[in-house]
């Protein structure tokens, strides 16, 4: 037996992860790193994990923050229950896959034009509503994604469905969807948690109110906020579903969450909090999920501001920094060093050969000194319920910055309205971003010169222009080529301060079988754990 | 008895007015907060277009004296209308959580009153003693603690070290009866745990101060046994004290658990008023708050009407 080499096959895996190598590479890589052509083939395809996998049991998923005010209507998905549940009762077209590329979930296949302005997706001829029967046809796709469009939409996904032009259905299982301009990402857009399919009544609205979705598991009963209890669809068109019930139990505290998981009430929670991180990992009956992800906390400042209009202040400010005792002391080693650009190496086309900026107060001095703003004093503003940590985070950075000459006052926000009183607001602020599938989709949302959450107000004329010409660009080796380039522009010239992307941590009962690559879109498996894992015994 | 008739209409009767006074108040304290329904329905992902359409479709474009106007015709005639988040009727968000919660508190109660008038004579009879220092030592220390310490408390003896209960008191499926008693012990021995302290300590000194009056010395001198003196001649006399505090750690057990049901995700109508805080849902924070206010109204004037039933003095005034 050849020698295998673990670590060469962490970095292929991690590789393949962030979809930059091939199968065919991969495959190379593998035999060369001693393994057998079929234990490479069985570690690329998550279908040989499944191989294992059994059905059988009820799934007690505990997952933290639901309200009793959610509802079934897609278009106010708030919540991660409410999150949860939709990837576990009703389908998307598409879906993000345990290794980070994208799948087909209701679409089978899809092509664009030549300009990536019109989208055709086949739809699966297998997929039924669980509760009426009912195939799942064109007219339940377009009535759905209509959902979040027009003027009386009061859908959270409006903005992300701004550029559809027209949706079309060509017979029963072909939806066109024709765009204002070219965007090579629509399908993964259509991951988002907001654009579930739903049936669709005779007026070209939505059935939201009765909960029949064409997902893997059917609601039998449930109450908003407390529970929610379902059972297998028997005719779901995907692979997996290997348990027999879910029960999803809200547990917002987080010790609840713990203890309940310790105990066994539950067999998995979505978040366990960090401090606890290392005596979880101990017990044996438990087993520690730790997925880098595309989520980041983001530290915006105004360009068109004073002191932040001079590029040499954002870089001090940004040199500042120190990422890896932030990492190490606020969250507790859980999370993946950023580099000032928003782009995380859980998305596509993440380059990798840009040199990380380090902590380097003397530097920061230096440009300061050039900006003519020695003593340079800021305010940032923060709250609690940014993320668990991010006062303590924001005060550990005045320490750092104190070495560089740069005094940082922390702002104790109030945690109510932060968001509308506070960010967009103040010109320097603490900002939690969930993840998004696409750099595409996050620059354009918080970085693009005429983006309502341009959050640093940053105008930077070759990045936007780069922005439109990579978003209508088929071809992978340019579109990544130009996210290099706009990911350098972001990073030396930009207005916000990205010191990492957190890691989702999350735990199971050792006893609850997972594929190996847990996908990086939500917690639990991107949300997806009650149709992609099974009990081993 | 017409006089205790009399009372009563009148106490229930400001009783009204207090609820339509804090009723303004919670409505205005719901105002004060920052952002609205709309803007927590959306979330962080929300547009200014967005909240924009979401407030007109809510009604909340509608100054705010006229949309308490409109909510209050409509609760004077008992229609508490529907909730802003979700648009289910409040009666349905609020009604099952608060059963929940009645049950957990008659659950708690059942327990905790007799349990502590119980240990409240027993510590009288023999005050001063090793057993009354040591009742009291445990029931001050348990009601001097947070209860959602005392919580982790329970959860880390009888649930994590012995697994003889369940950490946590969701309430899914259908549970028979000795099962829901089981589920829910926890909590409900959390809450026993808070409320038995005061209710025993004052039955003890109310009992205590009566042991000093001439005519409990007759009856001793005359040769009754202790417990006799206690329960025949003294604790008649020291009821209405007693019925006081009982009634107010039982207003206490519906409106002031939202911790315990926090600690063990226990699905009462607290954890729904805190839900329906954070997203500015006015119409179940209102119906919620009234319902709190009315178990203290309720409760304050069964005290005082049992205070007067029970001493013959107050039942015939001169």
């Amino acid at each position: 037996m050849s020698k295998k080499n673990p670590n060469l096959m962490d970095r292929i895996a991690q590789e393949a992860r962030m979809g930059r190598i091939s199968r065919r590479n991969f495959m190379q890589y593998s035999m060369a790193a001693g393994f057998t052509a079929s234990a490479a083939t069985g570690l690329w395809t998550t279908n040989a994990f499944a191989q294992e996998a059994k059905r059988g049991g009820t799934f007690r998923w505990g997952i933290h923050d639901g309200n009793t005010g959610d509802t079934h209507d897609p278009g106010t998905y708030v919540t991660r229950v409410m999150i949860f549940l939709a990837h576990t009762h009703r389908s998307f077209m598409t879906q993000i896959n345990g290794d980070g590329s994208l799948g087909g979930d209701l679409a089978t296949e899809w092509e664009a034009s030549e300009d990536a302005s019109q989208w055709t997706f086949r739809l699966n001829e297998n997929a039924t509503f669980g509760i009426s029967g009912n195939k799942v046809v064109a007219a339940d796709v377009i009535a759905s994604l209509n959902h979040h469009r027009g003027d009386a939409s009061t859908s959270a996904a409006k903005s992300l469905m701004a550029d559809v032009v027209d949706i079309t259905a060509d017979g029963d299982n072909t939806v066109v969807v024709t765009l204002s301009g070219g965007n090579a990402d629509f399908p993964w857009l259509l991951t988002d948690y907001h654009l579930a399919i739903c049936p669709a009544n005779d007026d070209g609205t939505i059935d939201w109110q009765s909960g029949d979705g064409s997902g893997p598991y059917v609601i039998e009963s449930g109450e908003f906020g407390v529970q929610f209890s379902l059972v297998r669809n028997e005719n779901w068109h995907g692979e997996g579903a290997w348990f027999d019930r879910v029960e999803m139990i809200t547990l917002n505290d987080p010790n609840a969450r713990q203890t309940a998981l310790i105990t066994g009430d539950v067999d998995s929670v979505s978040q366990i909090d960090l401090k606890t991180m290392a005596l979880m990992e101990r017990n044996p009956d438990l087993k520690l999920q730790n997925v880098p992800s595309a989520a980041a906390i983001t530290m915006p400042m105004f360009c068109d501001t004073a002191p932040y209009d001079n590029v040499d202040v954002r870089n001090a400010l940004k040199l500042a920094i120190n990422r890896d005792d932030i990492i190490e002391k606020i969250f507790f080693g859980a999370a993946t060093k950023a580099n000032d650009f928003h782009h995380s190496p859980a998305q596509p086309y993440w380059p990798d050969d840009i040199p990380q900026r380090e902590y380097d107060p003397e530097q920061a001095r230096s440009l300061l000194q050039r900006a003519g703003a020695e003593g340079l004093t800021v305010n940032l503003s923060t709250a609690d319920s940014v993320s668990a940590g991010a006062v303590d985070m924001a005060v550990l950075y005045a320490e750092h910055a104190r070495e560089a000459g740069i005094n940082v006052n922390v702002v104790r926000e109030p945690n109510d309205g932060y968001y509308s009183d506070v960010w967009l607001v103040k010109p320097f602020t603490l900002v939690s971003w969930g993840a998004r599938p696409t750099p595409d989709v996050m620059y354009t949302l918080a970085y693009k010169d005429d983006a309502a959450w341009n959050e640093s107000h940053w105008q930077n004329e070759r990045f936007n222009e780069l922005l439109l010409q990579a978003k209508g660009e088929l071809n992978e080796e340019r579109r990544a080529e130009m996210y290099r380039e706009m990911a350098l522009l972001a990073r030396d010239d930009g207005g916000t301060i990205i010191p990492f992307f957190n890691n989702f941590v999350y735990a199971s009962r050792s006893n609850v079988g997972t594929p190996e690559n847990l996908a990086p879109s939500w917690e639990s498996d991107g949300a997806r754990a009650a149709s992609r894992w099974w009990f081993t015994d | 008895m017409g006089d205790v008739l009399k009372l009563i209409l009148k106490r229930l009767g400001y009783g009204l007015l207090t609820l339509l006074v804090v009723s303004i108040l919670i409505f205005f304290a719901v105002e004060l907060l920052p952002g609205d329904t709309a803007q927590a329905i959306l979330g962080q992902a929300a547009t200014p277009e967005t909240v924009a359409a979401l407030r007109t479709q809510l009604g909340l474009d509608q100054p705010a004296p006229i949309r308490y106007l409109s909510w209050l015709s409509h609760a004077v005639v008992g229609d508490f209308g529907v909730s802003a988040v979700s648009g289910t009727p409040v009666v349905q968000v609020i009604g099952g959580r608060f059963i929940n919660t009645l049950f957990l508190a008659s659950y708690a109660a059942v327990i905790a009153v007799p349990l502590a008038i119980i240990l409240g004579v027993i510590v009288a009879l023999l005050r001063n003693s090793v057993f009354d220092r040591v009742a009291n030592v445990l029931t001050l220390t348990s009601i001097s603690s947070p209860e959602f310490f005392l919580g982790y408390i329970l959860i880390l003896f009888f649930a994590v070290n012995i697994p003889a209960f369940p950490a946590i008191a969701s309430l899914s499926g259908s549970l028979s009866f000795p099962e829901l008693l089981h589920r829910t012990f926890l909590p409900a021995l959390t809450l026993v745990l808070v409320v038995t302290a005061h209710m025993m300590r004052m039955t003890r000194a109310a009992i205590i101060n009566l042991l000093a009056s001439p005519y409990i010395e007759m009856a001793r001198l005359k040769g009754v046994p202790p417990w006799k003196v206690i329960v025949k001649h003294a604790l008649p006399n020291a009821w209405a004290p007693i019925i006081n505090v009982v009634a107010l750690n039982l207003a206490y057990l519906i409106t002031g658990v939202v911790l315990v049901e926090v600690v063990f995700v226990y699905p009462g109508i607290g954890q729904a008023l805190v839900d329906a805080v954070s997203k500015r849902d006015f119409p179940v924070v209102q119906a919620a708050s009234l319902i709190f206010a009315a178990t203290f109204i309720l409760l304050n004037l069964t005290a005082d009407v049992g205070a007067i039933l029970t001493n013959p003095r107050l039942r015939h005034p001169k």
